[in-house]
């Protein structure tokens, strides 16, 4: 109980300064303490730049430059499982669009969304190098080869169940 | 005595369910009181059998797959520890067709060994290549590459070994070494197969061009898109630095050579050697105007050999058995082998590492056995989202670099993506463009808004508006893309649009002009 006396600014904040002070050193330090500052808090919060931007000798459009140009970091948190589903060629030619589309459906949300109840992110990817077993698909950290629409639900049902 | 059970660890087996079927062979091992161990192995590449497992017999290994977690009691209970019949058995691995008829150089180890086994690699020809090169003059160890007839497996085929000449006659305080792993075309995975598969096999063909060009750092720049592969050559570098193969003073020979892994962050166009370097820099991953080329002013602005991982994973065994070794192998100014990706719309996907000269015939039907849909099959699309559209009457045409330009396609990477009968090339064509518009740097015109204009251009086409002018807008916005762009995002995505539209105008609403000479 003790974590809700502190300000969840301060706590962000400690976080990435903990980031910066492994990391900031490295020669082109930015990507990896980017990298890290996601991986510990599941986005790289706005209210980071700043902080990020400082440690770095940067500016703050600098940050902000490279954290909007990668597809990877994202500045609002995502669902509690991201799922994300290969639309390059090689699925396509196995039907990753119409599997998409079951997908959205299913979730009740569109791409690069997340469904009502916070538990699903979906996000379309290119290439998860998965291509002779197309289509192909991530549910957090799990890699699923040739799904199905069936094969799809069930998988979401077993995490749901887990969760 | 211990019986070995191999499951592999290769993310398109974990993706068929490789871990639970290892878990559930564990589980009964140990219910059972078997005397069997259990060896996580890279994949062989015969994707539509993983998970394949295998079985160390005294005739060789024995492979069954696709192995589902409920088969492995049923498996035990017809012997598969001694290589028991059972309607999944396989037979002997090295006996599958598939395997048998490959030319494996580059994937020599691929599946047969433990990826973080140091006395595995060793067993089978590791380290013979750095052991040799460590003896051996600097210029002479380029000498090898160049004369082995090596490109640049990446996509753009330039030759290593000039890469590596010009970084080594530049005298800089600090030189690189940086290893492009970000392997984002559609239809490709051998990049990913070698760093989960064989780890040490890069990490030896870094130190030995570290080594050649006097470079005492590494990157190699991962895909985030591949964290098991990040971890892999976290692992592998971590036991060869223990065991001196990496790190100070290289096996007592005074060298030094450290590697680190960069995690990227999921922008295709950092495929691109000068946006890679960007990125590594910690920037946007902005293309660089050429000159300087990154072998004079690379990473940090310092001398920096950029190559791809297969480009690197071959150069062991070119020092291994010699540069003549290599280049009998191959046609024309392709020399060697190139593990090709078969993929998509494909009954038998997997990796094929052939000599250069196979055809994409004999690759989608002698190993690929057709669709997997059991539709004929319509178009091919080679070297990935930048390459061309492959029509029939162009699959006899022998792999080759030089072939394939003069046709206007590409060989790229190697990867094959096969679309059945159902495909639409003008929808194809128009990801193509709308592929560009979500990838360009947003450095150049042609790139950045030609792709925008492309999608819109195509959609007109399909819509029948004006639809005669729009396809003469197309070919002409395809050109000014093509000469005019800064790197091969905007130069190339024409290739697959004007492919699509030359080989398949009917799918664009336009005439054959075939039927109209008939």
């Amino acid at each position: 109980m003790t974590a809700a006396v502190i300000p969840p600014d301060a706590q962000m904040l400690a976080t990435v300064r903990g980031v910066l002070a492994e990391r900031a050193h490295e020669p082109g330090a930015l990507l990896p303490v980017l990298h890290g500052v996601q991986d510990a808090l599941g986005y790289v919060p706005r209210d980071a730049v700043a902080e990020i931007a400082v440690a770095l000798n940067l500016s703050r459009a600098e940050v902000h430059g490279v954290i909007t140009y990668y597809h990877y970091f994202r500045s609002e948190p995502a669902g509690r499982s991201v799922v994300q589903i290969c639309r390059a060629e090689s699925c396509q030619a196995m039907g990753a669009e119409a599997l998409l589309e079951h997908a959205s459906k299913s979730l009740g949300c569109g791409v690069h969304a997340t469904s009502k109840d916070g538990a699903f992110t979906l996000e379309p990817v290119y290439c998860l190098g998965l291509c002779a077993s197309s289509p192909a698909i991530v549910i957090g950290d799990d890699v699923h080869g040739r799904v199905t629409k069936q094969g799809f639900d069930e998988l979401i049902a077993e995490v749901r169940s887990a969760a | 005595m211990t019986t070995t059970v191999y499951v592999p660890c290769d993310s398109a087996a974990l993706a068929a369910g490789a871990d639970r079927v290892a878990r559930k062979l564990t589980e009964l091992i140990a219910e059972r009181k078997l005397d069997a161990k259990i060896v996580r192995n890279g994949s062989r590449g015969l994707f539509w059998l993983e998970p394949m497992l295998e079985v160390a017999t005294p005739k060789g290994r024995v492979a069954y797959g696709p192995v589902k977690p409920a088969d492995v009691a049923g498996l035990l209970d017809a012997g598969l520890l001694s290589g028991g019949a059972n309607a999944l058995n396989l037979g002997l691995t090295d006996e599958i067709p598939y395997l048998k008829k490959q030319q494996r150089l580059t994937f020599a180890r691929m599946g047969i060994t433990d990826p973080l086994s140091l006395a595995d690699y060793e067993a089978h020809e590791g380290f013979v290549g750095l052991r040799k090169a460590l003896a051996m003059s600097q210029a002479d160890i380029v000498q090898q590459v160049l004369d082995s007839g090596l490109r640049g497996r990446g996509g753009a085929a330039f030759p290593a070994g000039i890469k590596w000449k010009t970084v080594l006659g530049a005298s800089a305080p600090q030189k690189y070494i940086v290893c492009n792993a970000d392997e984002g075309d559609s239809g490709t995975y051998s990049d990913r197969m070698t760093m989960e598969g064989d780890p040490f096999v890069l990490i030896e063909g870094m130190t030995i061009a570290g080594v050649a060009v006097s470079a005492t750092i590494g990157y190699i720049y991962v895909r985030s898109e591949y964290p098991h592969s990040i971890a892999a050559l976290n692992k592998a570098i971590e036991i060869a630095e223990k065991a001196n193969f990496l790190g100070d003073n290289i096996l007592g020979s005074g060298r030094n050579f450290k590697l680190i892994v960069r995690k990227a962050a999921g922008a295709y166009v950092c495929g691109e050697e000068t946006a890679l370097l960007e990125s590594l820099e910690g920037k946007r991953g902005v293309v660089r105007a050429k000159p300087p080329l990154p072998a004079l002013e690379g990473l940090f602005g310092k001398p920096t050999v950029v190559n791809n991982v297969i480009t690197l994973a071959t150069v062991p065994i070119i020092l291994a058995r010699g540069a003549q070794f290599y280049k009998d192998f191959g046609m024309g100014r392709s020399r060697g082998t190139l593990p090709f990706q078969l993929a998509g719309n494909i009954k038998n996907g997997g990796l094929i590492e052939v000599a250069f000269g196979v055809t994409l015939r004999e690759l989608m039907y002698d190993y690929g056995g057709g669709s997997a849909t059991g539709r004929p099959i319509k178009t091919v699309q080679v070297g990935g989202p930048l390459g061309a559209y492959v029509p029939e009457s162009q699959w006899d045409i022998p792999m080759d670099y030089e072939a394939y330009a003069a046709v206007g396609a590409v060989v790229g990477h190697g990867g094959i993506v096969v679309h059945d009968d159902t495909a639409d090339l003008a929808q194809l064509a128009r990801y193509a463009m709308e592929f560009c518009v979500l990838e360009s740097c947003g450095k150049c015109t042609p790139c950045r808004i030609g792709s925008t204009r492309g999608v819109e251009v195509i959609d007109k086409i399909v819509k029948n508006q004006n639809r005669a002018q729009q396809v003469i807008l197309l070919r002409d916005l395809c050109d000014t893309m093509v000469n005019g762009s800064l790197c091969a995002m905007g130069s190339m995505t024409p290739y697959p649009v004007l492919s699509a539209l030359n080989h398949y105008p009917q799918d664009f609403g336009l005439a054959v002009p075939d039927k109209h000479a008939a």
